[in-house]
């Protein structure tokens, strides 16, 4: 419990931050801007803003708009966004590659060139993720944490390319692969225990009189995990990329060629280390996803939840 | 500008169920599998490699037993060869040895012989010629048996030489 509040907390401050610092770093930018003329540094950043529009080399356009889907009270637009477009993009990017991959496979044992680069994942996927943190039960699971970890990986990789955008640096999206996350969470404990063995967990164990304490708790505990989750990836894909546009602004901010070689050297170490951030925050997810998948499978009693069996 | 977007995470959630489904049922679990069924043929492989790395000690251990026990009847036909030949070798000695002897006496008894018949035959010589002698002398023809018997008596009663 210990352990997850301080990533809550922690990584909770840390998007607090980042958040901070872009609207910041927009405020100075829209200040700025009403200072120079013929340039919008706002426009800066789009990068990281989800918008209507895609880029590609020589120009841009505009996606469809939808009208709003009413449930209940609820309304939900859901006209395809930049980050929709670049969901969908990885997504037939994914496929096509991982499909092309298996396909090659199953021509010979023998794997060659990029398969190998993707077998090298896979593996370290099921060998390094799912079984140490699952067992033997983890295997089927495999799948599910392998599409998380290049699904996340691809679309934090997208926001380095040009044109590109990073869809994980949406707290919409994140909160989206968390949810999934949260229910491949709870589907694993009640597959491992079943539902009545999954409820009496919910309870932590004690003496009935203390239930209305600890089922809100634990209730609460199951939903800071994913929390967690959704707000890391979020703030980690945000906030280099505000790095990156904030050392680019400063060139705009002095208005001074001087400054040019200064920022951008620094915001080419950042983007070296962006792509160090993309692999870690998509291994990250993965791992965390599955320790919380395993802790809720092997967890018969409370307080045991950390005994490792395989 | 960071408000949440209802409709992105319905797209998210929406895109990653349906990616996850194709790609578990097109891509990881050819995958997985494959990377099983390779793994159990290294491993059977590999256990293979090591019986057959067994099997060839223990079979290169009986050959060597074998080849010890063949050097050790080899050894043992050569000692009782020798041993053989050595024996046939006395016994052939012996043998001639024993021939040789019996060929000498046989040799000896048959000089003896010819040198007794040798006497019998110059002694009837020197009797026909006694004979003749005395008939000339006599001029007077006996009874050649007559006086052969008488030679004979005589020369009994010479002392024998």
């Amino acid at each position: 419990m210990i352990f997850e509040e301080t990533i809550g907390t922690d990584t909770l401050k840390h998007a607090v931050q980042s958040v901070q610092a872009v609207q910041a770093l927009s405020d100075t930018a829209q200040s700025a801007a009403e200072h120079s003329e013929g340039f919008n540094f706002a426009h800066l950043l789009d990068h990281i803003k989800d918008g209507r529009e895609v880029d590609f080399p020589g120009g841009h356009f505009e996606l469809p708009h939808f009208e709003p889907v009413h449930i209940g009270s609820l309304v939900i637009d859901l006209s395809p966004t930049k980050h929709v477009f670049f969901l969908l993009l990885i997504a037939v990017l994914l496929l096509w590659v991982a499909v092309s991959a298996a396909r090659k496979h199953r021509k010979s044992l023998i794997p060659t060139g990029f398969t190998n680069l993707m077998e090298l994942m896979v593996l370290f996927v099921r060998d390094e993720i799912a079984i140490p943190n699952m067992g033997q039960a983890g295997l089927k699971y495999v799948p599910y944490l392998l599409t998380t970890f290049f699904f996340i990986l691809l679309m934090n990789l997208a926001g380095l390319v040009p044109f590109g955008a990073t869809a994980t640096g949406n707290i919409a999206v994140t909160a989206g692969l968390a949810i999934v996350a949260f229910v491949m969470i709870q589907v694993a404990a009640i597959r491992a225990h079943g539902v009545g063995q999954y409820l009496k967990h919910l309870t932590g164990g004690v003496h009935w009189a203390l239930w209305p304490i600890m089922i809100p708790i634990e209730i609460l505990s199951l939903f800071t995990k994913p929390f967690a989750l959704c707000i890391r990836l979020f703030a980690n894909m945000t906030g280099g990329h505000t790095v990156i546009l904030s050392l680019i602004g400063l060139i705009f901010l002095f208005k001074s060629i001087y400054v040019a070689p200064v920022s951008v050297v620094f915001a080419l170490g950042i983007d070296l280390l962006e792509i160090l951030v993309a692999f870690i925050q998509a291994y990250v997810f993965t791992i965390l996803t599955t320790l919380f998948m395993g802790l809720g499978m092997q967890s018969e009693e409370h307080g045991q939840t950390n005994t490792e069996h395989h | 500008m960071f408000e949440i977007n209802p409709g992105l995470i319905v797209w998210t959630t929406v895109t990653f169920v349906v990616l996850a489904a194709l790609l578990a049922k097109f891509a990881w679990k050819p995958m997985l599998k494959m990377l099983g069924e390779r793994e159990d043929q290294i491993r059977s492989a590999l256990t293979q490699a090591e019986k057959a790395r067994t099997d060839a000690a223990e079979m290169m251990k009986q050959n060597e037993k074998n080849l010890a026990r063949a050097e050790a009847e080899y050894q043992k036909m050569i000692r009782e060869g020798r041993a053989l030949a050595e024996k046939l070798k006395e016994d052939i000695v012996a043998k001639a040895r024993q021939q040789a002897e019996l060929e000498l006496t046989r040799a000896q008894e048959e000089i003896q012989r010819n040198l007794e018949s040798a006497k019998l035959q110059l002694r009837s010589e020197v009797a026909d010629l006694a004979i003749r002698a005395a008939e000339k002398i006599l001029d007077e023809t006996l009874d050649e048996t007559k006086q052969k018997k008488l030679v004979d008596k005589f020369i009994n009663q010479l002392p024998k030489n």
